[in-house]
């Protein structure tokens, strides 16, 4: 290989996978394995001591998993990454990485809702406590740090209101506090928009959606940047005092700039375990080789579905940074100006009942609570995937009740537009 | 291959060749501030390149006689009896000036002045590469060795590199070497 750097759409297709050398598949090879012979006893003490590269068991690591998490590490401009099972498991992973009891996480309020609900619930029985910054403004992170705050957790493109955060802002705020940045870029995906370049310090996502894009794999990635100083403070005993898991030693010291990478899979994904299934890898890797050609075309087709219907007489509003009109529409151009994503809302005049009443009615777009699908998804968040959240999250998250969510797909625009209208016509 | 590696290399960024060149070049590295505790950076490395073929000489002076992985501690760079081919050197960046100068004392000269991880020294760069040897800063080679060979992938690491060619093994199953293209 040459010193060439090569172009997103080859790292898509490349990053991470050679010819498997005892058969010569050019594919990654699906290697549904458990466990992983040892060449003797001196090569299983050296990995069991983290001191040489290599497999010992499915659950710490994989060669199917771990072309995945290579591809993903690439694409993002990252050191390192972790896969793990799911979005959700994901996020543990890399807050448990960071967070002891009494510790806090000042979070963006424009989140995914099954987010709200990790950090306002579960995370909370670990002693784990999260403050709600306003998502639009960058100087509200900065009042709610105090020195306990061991992260900074936005969204890129928040789900689903379409906001694109100010993600330079927020980072100055997370580097003159000296706390690492956590962006999840799920519904940006690293296509339209690489955190890492505008200052995170720790990019997470779902693969389950654009990243895999069939609508067939759940999976989860961490994604090391490589950026942040876990040397600099005291505060992240994981990587900077010696581990009693390891007889004494230190990761940041050893492991450098994907230290915190491997302190997620050496001490969260060993001990936690939500390990992804070789075959999901093998699923998202071979969706990864299309994300180039999908993302361009779901933008390209979410436009088109957004501009008719900001035109609809039934329609009250929509929320889609596309738009040129839309409040969001200069940081897009500034953050992901290849398009702003598949997914966004409107809402239906008549609130929560013809919400209710679009969604079933529907014959091409599918009522489901995913995104990221080849398919045209739609929801209505009150009614499912943020009903848990009280009347006033439900507004703060973009979720209010007469809010219709889209994840538009790869079919013809012209069909999607036609059922919406359809649906649309009898609400 | 290594003549046709950069020759002034800048040294916040080293092209792939030149690093691959030199890990092809070298037999016999001599690890400044190798230590027996097997939680250090610096046990890893030389457990990791012994695994790889290369004969490692392990230097600190508290330990000299003595043997880590089965090698002979010794206590200075002249101490080594045979030539050394690559001085790597695990002190801080302060140090590495010291260890330089010792290291351009020696005959034959070694072909490469390896700085770990951190430590950087642009005086010592200077010194080394006016006498002809070839410089390495704040790299680890471990990492770099395990980048090019593509082990490094294994644990998730961004390795920088693709190749559609078959990876070259070495004994065992999970052990690669450096693939000559």
């Amino acid at each position: 290989m040459s010193d060439r750097i090569p172009g997103f759409s080859t790292l898509a297709i490349h990053a991470g996978a050679q010819p498997d050398p005892s058969t010569g598949a050019r594919v990654t090879p699906i290697y549904q394995t458990t466990s992983f012979v040892f060449d003797d006893v001196d090569h299983a003490a050296s990995l069991f001591g983290l001191q040489a590269f290599g497999n010992i068991y499915t659950r710490i690591t994989n060669p199917t998993t771990a072309v995945l998490e290579e591809r993903v590490a690439a694409l993002e401009g990252g050191t390192a990454a972790l896969a793990v099972a799911s979005g959700h498991s994901a996020q543990l992973l890399a807050f448990h990485t960071m967070m002891t009891p009494g510790d806090n996480i000042v979070a963006a309020n424009k989140l995914y809702g099954g987010s709200i609900n990790q950090l306002n619930h579960s995370f909370k029985s670990f002693g784990w406590e999260v403050k709600w910054a306003d998502a639009n403004d960058p100087e509200s992170f900065a009042a709610l740090i105090d020195d306990r705050t061991r992260a900074i957790f936005i969204e890129s493109l928040a789900n689903p209101g379409g906001v694109v955060v100010d993600l330079e802002a927020i980072s100055k705020v997370a580097k003159a506090h000296n706390v690492p940045l956590v962006v999840d870029n799920t519904l940006a995906t690293p296509y339209l928009c690489r955190p890492i370049e505008h200052g995170a310090d720790i990019v997470l996502h779902s693969l389950t959606k654009f990243m895999g894009g069939h609508g067939n794999s759940m999976g989860g990635v961490i994604v090391d940047g490589g950026s942040y100083d876990w040397s600099s403070t005291d505060r992240y005993p994981m990587l900077s005092k010696p581990r009693p898991e390891y007889s004494g030693m230190v990761l940041h010291e050893t492991f450098g700039n994907f230290a915190f990478a491997i302190a997620c899979r050496v001490l969260g994904l060993r001990d936690l375990g939500p390990a992804i299934s070789p075959m999901n890898s093998f699923m998202i890797l071979t969706g990864i080789e299309t994300l180039p050609l999908r993302m361009q075309r779901h933008s390209d087709n979410a436009l088109k579905v957004a501009q008719h219907l900001a035109g609809h007489d039934k329609v009250a509003w929509v929320s889609y940074a596309g738009l040129p009109s839309d409040a969001n529409h200069e940081r897009q151009q500034k953050y992901m100006p290849k398009g702003a994503g598949a997914v966004f809302t409107f809402g239906v005049k008549g609130g929560y009942e013809a919400g209710v009443a679009l969604v079933s009615n529907c014959q091409i777009l599918s009522h489901l609570a995913n995104i990221g699908d080849t398919r045209s998804l739609i929801i209505h968040p009150a009614s499912t995937t943020h009903r848990q959240l009280t009347d006033e999250q439900k507004t703060a998250a973009g979720a209010g009740p007469d809010v219709v969510r889209l994840s538009i797909g790869l079919e013809d625009a012209e069909d999607i537009i036609a059922d919406l209208d359809q649906a649309l016509a009898s609400v | 291959m290594s003549e046709k590696a950069v020759s002034e290399p800048q040294h916040d960024t080293y092209p792939d060749s030149y690093i691959r060149a030199i890990l092809d070049d070298v037999k016999t590295i001599a690890m400044v501030g190798a230590s027996p505790n097997t939680v250090r950076p610096s046990y890893f490395v030389l457990k990791y390149m012994l695994s790889k073929g290369y004969e490692v000489f392990p230097i600190n002076p508290g330990h000299a006689g003595k043997e880590i992985l089965g090698q002979t501690v010794y206590a200075s760079l002249a101490d080594v009896p045979s030539p050394i081919d690559m001085v790597d050197i695990f002190r801080n960046s302060d140090a590495a000036l010291a260890v330089t100068q010792e290291a351009l004392q020696l005959s034959p000269l070694p072909k490469v002045i390896w700085m770990q991880l951190s430590v950087t020294n642009e005086e010592a760069a200077k010194l080394a590469e006016a006498a002809g040897v070839r410089v390495v800063m704040n790299r680890c080679p471990k990492i770099e060795y395990g980048r090019l060979s593509g082990e490094i992938g294994w644990t998730g690491v961004n390795s920088r590199t693709l190749s559609a060619k078959r990876p070259a093994l070495k004994g065992g199953f999970q052990h690669r070497g450096l693939r000559k293209d």
